[in-house]
């Protein structure tokens, strides 16, 4: 294990375990235990997620409700930009945007937060000063989170001092596949502490665990590990966000609080393109995880493209007819 | 911003279908008036009267079967099949091309939520003549014996909860294997087949090939009971049926009953639960429950039932019930009043028996016929919401201890059309299905439906099958399944 980045990282003995809330304490008890726990949840019938999403996908939403809906995607979106050549001018730019996504109508509600890499968090923070606009960083080694544990808690520090009101965590896949969950859940225990009072999202990379049942134990396990959102993707695998994905995500919340209280949030990120994506996910939410969590404390929309679509159908409802690309800023 | 996600309204235009004031009868190709007093059809869900249609007495539907005879003698029978398949394939295309005035037409008439007409009625029974279409000249292959040979006029009596769907179940097979027709839709719900009619004159399908005679059960009687029909085909109530067996015994007449259901969906404690909630759902309130393979018992694991009740009941909180043409409508209106007064009473009945009913708080519309989903909890096998069929969206839910005890109680039933099972073991899954005694055994999913499956009832439920190959045997000439 290196400590170069971090002389101050912990020590290499664990610290106890935290126990996951009531009525779940005992599950992380051995490995064994975790393991029967996370494999004795109930199975996802993958061919009826898909019918059920096929379904929610029919939901015609117009006029009012479609003004209503996208109102409130906008307002849940955590506008991202996660490339290596991202500068400071380009976050400065994006944080502009997310302040006033439509700078023609100043009725356009500004987005949920502006998602960045940790080592620009500050100047996210600086552009985005007063407004509410939360900033979110991603870190552990985002994407791949392939690197040691004192590396990863550095990476979470390291951003929550640049700033980063939010932290969006990648879990450990190779540890998830290989059956180690207890691994992966102390490593969630130990980001959510180095996280402080930042809110911590955990990104299961669904596209890489492949089956909905690991996405329901992934779920599961994040949630007890104490993650306040749950969230489908980096954006850098393929598929990123899917319908029926995020189903067994929201069941799983809903569940998660029916049995301990505890609400936590979901966000599909990567894929979410159009205006009838993000409806149909808000449908999803709706009739699935149910109307609590219809807002930007209990659902987000991970999206860098998404927010252009969402503005140009708005403009659409507004004046009555589609304007073209150009009338909404590239960012 | 209020946080409510209220759907604003969504109706299906109405305008894409022209109801006529008045519709005759299909006989030989052409609309003739019937002799009987007209009689007329309404919006279930406004009480609306949508047109008036004419009823078809004995005389009209012995110039029907005599139509229907000369079309087969002359030109339907001994027309090469290849032909039979294109007139088929045509038709299909046709009711493709006419999907919206069709599932719009079907809400109208029967109630039922456009979203269900428009993904499953109408694409069902253009998958019926395409599939059947495609058999037309392959029967030699069919593994029917050699060189199969057509029954001659078939008479057609079907039910009103899948009109069209049940028109295409009848008459695909029919008319591929070289039959023709004389068709009794039901007296609640006859648009969709007069719109039939019309496609058939679209195809230039040759006159007398399909007759199609409206009425109530004095038609149907007469359709059934004319001295040269080859083959009886039924759809309906176990009573009717019974009267129809009674009515062809001691004839050379084939016979085939598709009748009721009292259908058990089986919950293991290693379901998928959130799918098997889906399942139950699609199960019994599917068509306002007017399935005859309903899933109208619920058999679940006691170790679960809380578990899957909770589950349940805060599943059928969001179904969205109402004006059956709103696209985003779940639960649409019930087909008749007289029916409704049915499903009224057998719910009274349950409770009166002590078994405990289960209402979402629900608004029903003032006008047109409703009745909220219903969920029956600490039900008996004794009961009589465990045992008559409600044909409407009454769930009763039981339970069971052990695989064993699944079984006996879902096979103690006069009935036998289908089931459903539940459960991650597939192993599970195969010994259950192998003693069930149902025609249709569903595992991890219930209503689904395809041509190429045979359909078909043990016991109560009926006799003979309908589609794929199996389907073709009922009208052919010394076929054996």
């Amino acid at each position: 294990m290196t400590h170069a980045l971090d002389p101050d990282a912990p020590a290499a003995e664990i610290p106890p375990r935290r126990e996951p809330l009531a009525p779940y304490r005992d599950v992380t008890r051995s490995d064994a235990a975790f393991r029967a726990y996370l494999h004795g949840l109930p199975g996802v019938d993958q061919v009826g997620a898909e019918a059920r999403t096929a379904v929610l996908g029919t939901r015609s939403i117009k006029t009012t409700a479609k003004a209503w809906a996208i109102d409130t995607a906008i307002a849940m979106v955590d506008l991202t930009t996660l490339e290596g050549a991202d500068t400071p001018g380009k976050v400065r730019s994006l944080a502009a945007k997310a302040r006033r996504p439509d700078p023609t109508d100043p009725s356009c509600p500004p987005v949920a937060a502006v998602c960045v890499y940790g080592d620009l968090a500050g100047v996210a923070e600086a552009a985005l000063a007063g407004t509410g606009i939360s900033v979110a960083a991603v870190a552990t080694a985002f994407p791949s989170g392939r690197a040691s544990r004192a590396v990863k808690l550095a990476d979470v520090r390291d951003a929550v001092a640049n700033g980063a009101d939010e932290i969006d965590m990648v879990i450990d896949r190779g540890a998830f596949l290989a059956g180690r969950y207890l691994d992966v859940y102390d490593e969630i225990v130990a980001v959510k502490e180095a996280c402080g009072d930042a809110h911590l999202k955990v990104i299961l990379e669904t596209g890489e665990l492949v089956t909905l049942d690991n996405v329901r134990r992934a779920s599961w396990l994040a949630m007890l590990a104490g993650g306040d959102f749950i969230k489908t993707s980096t954006g850098k695998i393929s598929p990123a966000a899917t319908l029926p994905v995020c189903l067994v995500m929201l069941e799983a919340v809903r569940d998660f609080r029916a049995a301990t209280g505890r609400q936590v949030g979901v966000k599909p990120a990567g894929g979410i393109r159009t205006t009838k994506d993000a409806i149909r996910h808000l449908v999803l939410v709706n009739e699935v995880a149910g109307p609590d969590w219809l807002s930007p404390d209990r659902f987000r929309l991970g999206a860098s493209s998404l927010l252009g679509d969402l503005l140009l159908q708005r403009q659409k409802l507004r004046t009555g007819h589609y304007s073209g690309p150009d009338h909404v800023s590239v960012d | 911003m209020t946080r409510l996600f209220e759907y604003a309204p969504a109706p299906e235009s109405r305008s894409i279908v022209d109801v006529a004031p008045s519709y005759g009868l299909f006989v030989d190709g052409e609309f003739v008036d019937g002799s009987g007093a007209p009689f007329k059809t309404i919006n279930p869900a406004t009480e609306e009267v949508l047109s008036e249609v004419a009823t078809g007495t004995a005389e009209d539907v012995d110039r029907a079967v005599r139509a229907a005879r000369r079309a087969f003698t002359r030109l339907w029978g001994p027309m090469r099949p290849a032909d039979r398949g294109k007139y088929l394939f045509r038709i299909a295309r046709l009711l493709q091309e006419r999907a919206r005035e069709f599932a719009v037409l079907e809400s109208l008439d029967n109630g039922k939520p456009i979203r269900e007409s428009r993904d499953v009625d109408v694409p069902l029974a253009a998958a019926h003549f395409l599939y059947h279409a495609g058999w037309a000249d392959k029967l030699d292959w069919a593994g029917l014996g050699p060189g199969p040979k057509p029954l001659g006029v078939a008479g057609q009596v079907i039910p009103w909860n899948f009109p069209l769907l049940m028109l295409a179940w009848k008459v695909a097979p029919a008319l591929a294997t070289g039959n023709t027709v004389v068709l009794k839709p039901a007296e609640t719900t006859p648009l969709t087949a007069l719109l039939f009619a019309e496609v058939c004159r679209q195809a230039d399908l040759p006159p007398g090939v399909v007759n199609i005679v409206t009425g109530a059960g004095d038609t149907g009687r007469a359709v059934v009971g004319h001295a040269d029909v080859d083959k009886v085909a039924f759809t309906g109530s176990t009573e009717v049926g019974r009267s129809i067996a009674r009515a062809v015994a001691g004839t050379r007449k084939k016979l085939t009953l598709e009748l009721g259901g009292k259908a058990a969906n089986i919950v293991f404690d290693d379901a998928p639960i959130d799918q098997a909630v889906e399942g139950i759902v699609q199960g019994i309130f599917f068509n306002q429950g007017h399935v005859c393979c309903a899933g109208s018992r619920l058999l679940v694991q006691e170790n679960v039932h809380d578990e899957v009740i909770a589950s349940l009941q805060r599943r059928i909180g969001t179904l969205r019930l109402g004006d059956p043409l709103d696209k985003n409508t779940d639960i649409g209106a019930i087909n008749s009043h007289l029916q409704l007064e049915r499903i009224r009473q057998l719910a009274d009945i349950g409770e009166a028996e002590g078994a405990n009913r289960w209402q979402p708080a629900c608004d029903l519309p003032e006008r047109g016929f409703w009745f909220p989903p219903t969920v029956f909890t600490d039900v008996s096998p004794a009961h009589r919401i465990a045992r008559d069929e409600v044909f409407g969206p009454v769930l009763s839910v039981l339970t069971f201890r052990t695989p064993d005890e699944a079984v006996a109680k879902a096979n103690n039933t006069t009935y036998g059309l289908s089931a459903g099972i539940w459960t991650e073991k597939g192993s599970r899954i195969l010994a259950i299905a192998d003693r069930l005694r149902a025609g249709v055994v569903w595992a991890n999913c219930f209503n689904e439906f395809d041509p190429t499956s045979p359909f078909g009832g043990y016991k109560q439920s009926g006799y003979g099958r309908e589609g794929g190959r199996h389907g073709l045997a009922a009208y052919l000439k010394g076929a054996t399944e």
